[in-house]
């Protein structure tokens, strides 16, 4: 089966994030009023072959740990949906 | 005999020859490790030095922690050799999960090239042996993800068992603590954001990395032959 993969970093919560809060502190400048809570994270896409679903998010969730965040300041969100090979 | 130091190059690495120049102005012996040999050759001490290993892809760190000599670089420190990550080489040892904490972007998202003034807070390090605590000493900075950052519990463990080695006159980039350097719990790895290899000469600016250096130099005694 092959599975499209998203995967959302975000820092976590209680990690500042530069980004956001330069972000946030344009905003009014830009004429922007009440937006707060600015957070940037990282989107990552891909496609995984596995046998099923639950081999294929272990592996994500192995893949996210060791490589595509910083577990010491980062989170990560997976979402998984069949592209093909579902069988009946 | 003098120390053989040992310069991990990673593809990006810039300050590799800054590195191995100062190691041996200081009269140690230098040598270039590549990062595709799963080995430190025997040396006396690694460097890992500053620049953007692997393009610093993902997060600065990331791909090169994976890189074969890291391995060889992870088992020397085990056995309490002593390897100082500069710079890009911080980095790479936070994410190799050698030293605590991580290095995000700077505060104000600016890239700093500046000369940053810092203080000696602890002497008990491979890299701060030959200083004293209060020494206050101009290094070069020359980062954009600088901003040390670690949980809270974490801190707290880093100023109770004295392993923040060097801190911030006046923090530049928004690192917690004003936490310029910090090291690991056998003292033996230290990772620091400034370039004690580019402040050799009052020349060149500075020579208050002399004393960081030459620690180091100290500390890495040859093995017997």
């Amino acid at each position: 089966m092959i599975f499209s993969v998203h995967v959302d970093v975000q820092l976590r919560p209680g990690i500042a994030d530069p980004q956001g809060s330069t972000i946030e502190r344009s905003l009014p400048h830009l004429g922007y009023d009440g937006i707060s809570g600015v957070r940037v994270g990282k989107s990552i896409r891909f496609t995984v072959e596995a046998a099923d679903e639950a081999t294929a998010r272990a592996q994500v969730d192995q893949l996210c740990h060791t490589f595509l965040t910083n577990p010491v300041i980062e989170d990560a969100t997976v979402e998984l949906e069949v592209l093909t090979g579902a069988s009946a | 005999m003098s120390a053989r130091v040992g310069v991990v190059l990673f593809p990006g690495t810039n300050c590799e020859m800054d590195a191995a120049e100062a190691v041996q102005t200081l009269g140690g012996q230098a040598e270039i490790l590549w990062h595709g040999d799963a080995t430190v050759n025997g040396v006396d001490a690694v460097i890992v030095p500053g620049g953007f290993a692997h393009g610093d892809y993902l997060r600065p760190g990331a791909i090169a922690r994976f890189s074969p000599v890291m391995q060889a670089v992870s088992a020397f420190a085990a056995d309490g050799g002593p390897v100082v990550g500069i710079c890009n080489g911080f980095q790479v040892l936070t994410e190799a999960g050698m030293l605590p904490g991580a290095l995000q972007k700077n505060r104000g998202l600016k890239f700093l090239c500046a000369t940053a003034t810092l203080r000696v807070e602890s002497t008990d390090s491979v890299l701060t042996g030959r200083a004293s605590v209060g020494d206050v000493l101009r290094v070069p900075i020359n980062h954009f993800e600088g901003n040390y950052t670690c949980a809270p519990e974490t801190l707290a463990m880093l100023q109770a068992e004295d392993r923040i080695v060097l801190r911030y006159v006046e923090n530049p980039n928004g690192s917690i603590d004003d936490i310029a350097g910090v090291c690991n719990e056998g003292r033996n790895v230290v990772g620091l954001m400034p370039h004690p290899e580019r402040a050799i000469s009052a020349l060149l600016g500075s020579a208050d990395g002399v004393v960081l250096l030459e620690s180091l130099l100290a500390a890495s005694v040859p093995a017997p032959a």
